[in-house]
């Protein structure tokens, strides 16, 4: 058996233990990857195996190198080692779609951006500044109500809560039914029920669509409530398994200490 | 040409159309307005006002260069030298590893010195100080073209990467996740306000090009909620303010540059009023 084949088994019998409606048969492989900027090594040979249909949680110290992960894996900056992604079912390598939810927008105070320009400006040809066009209106309108912010279209983006802008940038990002979803520590400051409501529709999203999820989060109790998986990273991957399996790891201590995760 | 003339003196037949210095400068201000307007609002989005300036700033080498290697259409060396500072200021601003706007201004300053180093060489200075405020009254045929060319490149421009530029100014890396090409678009966003500000320099003078640049934008915002008001109102505002400007510089005998800012300082303040029951 070569290495492709026990790879594909592997991926399979993983999806196997998942009770959900993603198909299973996507596989996305994070391998050997390395960033070094300047004459500092950043990250070092980071290897993970990403599936469709289930929440990868990212956690660790600052400066660990969690946002620098997902820079490499959006390729914004030079890194060593590949990532693939594969579909299972036909043993073939496809391009890999990224929808990216980032942590804030620049937007400044009083900027007069709505919510549909700022939408249509990444997935429309029509000029924004020209005219509101009637087709990609209604298609925004229809993806903004899957996460419930249809009734956010004509606000000004800069006058949006934080929970009202993540639905937002959501929308944005599972326009193009990407294959992988990056979601950057997208809930800083935002209200309990904004979080509460925010980790609900990943939830969602994951079980009814066809799609891999990886989070950067500093929210350890909802890392812990929603993740199917957990890396804990520290220039590389220091500890991997399910959430409990890390919680209750030795490195896990030795990262966040006892308070953490007392606090729950 | 000359039925533009003759169209103008019907549509306002006015004692100063009568001079055709003066149906030069109008049909200028009917052409930079609206192009400051359009660009301005995307200056202000990604707070590149202190970028424009120090680019109005840099014409005074751009000239001096051409001045030294004896290029007789100094315009030539003026757009060539902003193109590459504009340029190599983005390089440095995406290699990000000084403060912005301390590199700005120390590229303003050097350019600004340099430039009125050897334009003064020889005590010859004066002849170049009408740069400082401008002249519109001095505008030739010839030259309105050029206005008119950059005009139409700008439209083009805004046309097809308006919301690329747009979704860039909000994002960058999701920007790139959507599989836009950053860099290129911002490349050219700059250069055409590098052409615009070399090509109108001269006529609205270096002290105030970027308050034409920045006031229509910024007044804007005060009323606009979205995109198209943004943009409506911003080359309205433009448009007033210069139109209005030249009138009454033409009538009370002042330098045209000035009182167009004036005017549209005015607005401004004006639009920072109403805010609270517009917006």
């Amino acid at each position: 058996m070569n290495q492709i084949e026990k790879n594909s088994m592997e991926c399979q019998t993983r999806h196997k233990e998942l009770e959900s409606n993603a198909c299973g048969l996507h596989c996305i492989k994070i391998n050997h990857i390395g960033v070094t900027l300047g004459k500092e090594n950043i990250l070092n040979d980071v290897n993970l195996h990403i599936h469709c249909g289930r929440l990868t949680s990212i956690i660790g110290k600052n400066g660990a190198g969690k946002s620098t992960l997902l820079k490499a894996i959006l390729g914004e900056i030079p890194h060593e080692g590949t990532i693939e992604f594969k579909d299972i079912k036909n043993n073939v390598y496809r391009d890999l779609k990224i929808g990216y939810v980032p942590q804030h927008l620049n937007i400044a105070k009083n900027t007069p951006t709505s919510v549909y320009d700022l939408v249509a400006s990444y997935i429309s040809k029509v000029p924004v500044f020209f005219m509101k066009s009637k087709k990609t209106y209604l298609k925004i309108k229809e993806q903004l109500k899957i996460f419930e912010a249809d009734e956010l279209i004509d606000k000004a983006v800069c006058d949006l809560s934080g929970g009202e802008l993540q639905r937002v940038l959501l929308s944005i990002a599972t326009m193009n039914e990407p294959n992988l979803l990056i979601l950057d520590e997208p809930v800083s400051g935002i209200d309990q029920n904004g979080m509460e409501l925010f980790y609900q529709i990943i939830d969602r999203l994951k079980r009814e669509y066809d799609l891999a999820i990886i989070l950067v989060s500093h929210d350890l109790n909802y890392v812990k409530q929603y993740s199917d998986y957990v890396v804990l990273l520290d220039k590389t991957i220091i500890k991997e398994g399910t959430a409990d399996e890390v919680f209750q790891s030795n490195t896990f201590y030795k990262t966040f200490g006892k308070l953490v995760y007392m606090e729950e | 040409m000359e039925l533009i003339y003759k169209l103008l003196e019907t549509i306002l037949p006015f004692h100063f159309m009568g001079y055709s210095f003066m149906k030069n400068a109008f049909i200028a201000i009917l052409i930079i307005t609206p192009l400051f307007g359009i660009l301005g609002t995307m200056i202000v989005n990604n707070r590149l006002a202190f970028f424009s300036d120090a680019l109005g700033h840099s014409a005074l080498t751009g000239i001096a260069i051409g001045v030294v290697f004896g290029i007789s259409d100094t315009n030539l060396s003026m757009v060539i030298f902003a193109v590459i500072f504009a340029l190599l200021l983005n390089y440095i601003k995406r290699k990000n590893t000084v403060s912005t706007d301390t590199i700005i201004s120390v590229f303003a300053s050097l350019s600004t010195a340099l430039g009125l180093v050897v334009l003064s060489k020889g005590g010859n200075f004066s002849k170049y100080s009408s740069l400082l405020v401008g002249d519109i009254l001095s505008i030739k045929p010839k030259e309105i073209l050029f206005l008119v060319l950059i005009f139409v490149v700008t439209l083009i421009f805004w046309g097809f990467a308006f919301n690329q530029l747009h979704a860039i100014s909000l994002n960058e890396t999701l920007a790139k996740s959507k599989n836009i090409h950053v860099n290129l678009i911002d490349n050219i966003f700059v250069i055409i306000i590098a052409f615009i500000v070399m090509l109108s320099i001269k006529w609205v003078g270096i002290l105030i090009i970027n308050a034409l640049l920045i006031l229509p934008a910024a007044s804007s915002r005060n009323l606009a909620t979205n995109m198209r008001e943004y943009h409506a109102f911003s080359i309205l505002i433009s448009m007033f303010s210069g139109i209005t400007g030249l009138i009454l510089s033409y009538y009370n005998n002042t330098a045209t540059g000035p009182t167009i800012v004036i005017i549209a300082s005015v607005v401004f303040f004006s639009t920072l009023l109403c805010k609270p029951y517009v917006k």
